[in-house]
């Protein structure tokens, strides 16, 4: 087993697509937290093989998207900072800032560096003992222990000058908080690599007070025509459940050193998602025994929040409220390679993965 | 951004592996899971191993789908 290609098989995608409109009666609609699922719903073409009961909505689950503009020029004040290194991961650096971006401030001259690990900004840092090197930490569970080990790793090693900037934010709080808000939905198609550190203790009220099925799925299309087939059966049934349908990857307690070292080095803060606003305990702050190495602390910078950009409706998507193509700017004034808002700059934004899959 | 690809692990040296995705050889940090001998496949992503693949579990998912869509147990 290579673990891809037994997972794009089109006869096996059918036959599950035949099941599920066997079974399915109720009008469902579902919601895929995660952008790697909405980027491979459009890929692959899911909907056409779903009945008209099964509707899919996209979620808040692309960091770029929800950390959106305040992060950016906060990012770039550091990067204007004397002796300041930025090192980011590359999908940050096309997104638009209030005034500018990250690319702009790089032929502007600023030192900012693209990695693909973390890994790499702090090999920057101890090459580089006179400057300050500041990672721009992004993302959710999966990505947040990535920079866990770092810090511990930076703590380990004494590298003074190595810093971060988080915007790491966890998941659960942002679901629960669009079912509040009144969003109709029956159940999500869970994030399978998030879950594969957490575990599924956090999706256990989700059933419980809210009566939504969960299911966590992997990423290819016979995967994600499995979890909803196990969220038709929950359902139809009347039994919302948490399930696992990435059982290769994802287990029952998560990555129990992962978590730990996420609990070492971050604490739960009240954070800020675009679009959805504060959500109370979203966001991952560095815990005060690791605060050398936290950026906020070392040289604190005063960034103003800036209006969203005008027309853009990010926002209304993130929470599954209206689609790409319900944006004026969308196609027109806002594409991949000039974007408007962050929603079309991530490669998982939904607008970018509309644009790309558009008739 | 949460995009974790499956690796196969080639040789594993302390806290790093290498691994192969394609033809492709990447390091893989294994500050973050335990117990990973060459052979074994990981899910690696922005240069971390987060966790292994279960080829039991694999299989037997395999298995249950194959029987979904109608070819009985074995494929
Ligand atoms: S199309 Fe562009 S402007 Fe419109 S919501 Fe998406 S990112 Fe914002």
């Amino acid at each position: 087993m290579k673990y891809i290609d037994e997972y794009r098989k089109k006869d096996l995608i059918l036959g599950i697509a035949d099941e599920i409109r066997k079974i399915s009666k109720k009008e469902i609609a579902l919601m895929e937290v995660c952008g790697g699922h909405t980027m491979a719903i459009h890929r692959f073409g899911l909907h056409s093989f779903l009945p008209p009961t099964v509707s899919l909505l996209s979620g808040p689950g692309c960091p770029v998207c929800v950390s959106g503009q305040h992060f950016i020029d906060t990012a770039i004040a550091y990067c204007r900072q004397a002796g300041v290194i930025l090192t980011t991961y590359g999908d940050l650096i096309r997104v638009p800032g209030s005034s500018s971006s990250l690319e702009k401030e790089r032929a502007a001259g600023q030192d900012i560096r693209i990695v693909y690990s973390v890994l790499e900004s702090l090999e920057i840092a101890r090459k580089n003992p006179g400057s300050k090197v500041v990672f721009l930490g992004i993302g959710f569970e999966t990505t947040a222990p990535l920079t866990a080990a770092a810090i511990a790793e930076a703590s380990k090693l004494k590298l003074r000058n190595f810093h971060v900037l988080s915007a790491h934010k966890v998941m659960p709080p942002v679901m629960k908080a669009l079912v509040k808000d009144g969003m109709k939905i029956n159940g999500f198609i869970a994030p399978g690599h998030v879950t594969a550190i957490t575990g599924t203790g956090i999706y256990k009220d989700l059933p419980e007070i809210f009566g939504l099925g969960v299911v966590v799925s992997g990423f290819e299309p016979v995967d994600m025509m499995q979890s909803i087939l196990m969220l038709v059966r929950q359902l139809e049934a009347g039994k919302p459940g948490v399930e696992i349908q990435y059982q290769r990857v994802v287990q029952q307690q998560g990555n129990v050193k992962a978590r730990k070292l996420l609990d070492t080095v971050f604490e739960l803060k009240d954070d800020y998602w675009r679009g959805l606003g504060m959500i109370p305990l979203s966001g991952l702050k560095i815990r005060s025994e690791f605060s050398e190495f936290d950026i906020e602390k070392i040289l604190p910078v005063d960034v103003a929040m800036a209006p969203e950009p005008k027309g853009c409706i990010c926002g209304m998507i993130l929470r599954g409220l209206k689609k790409p193509s319900d944006c004026k700017l969308f196609a027109g004034r806002c594409t991949p390679s000039d974007p408007v808002g962050a929603c079309m700059v991530s490669g998982e934004g939904t607008c970018a993965t509309y644009y790309k899959y558009r008739e | 951004m949460c995009l974790a690809i499956p690796a196969k692990v080639l040789s594993v040296d302390g806290p790093a592996a290498r691994v192969l995705i394609g033809d492709t050889e990447y390091n893989a940090s294994l500050l973050l899971i335990d117990d990973v001998k060459e052979g074994d496949y990981i899910m690696l992503h922005a240069g971390f191993a987060i966790q292994k693949v279960d080829e039991e579990e694999a299989i037997e998912t395999m298995r249950l789908l194959n029987e979904v869509a109608g070819y009985g147990p074995e494929s």
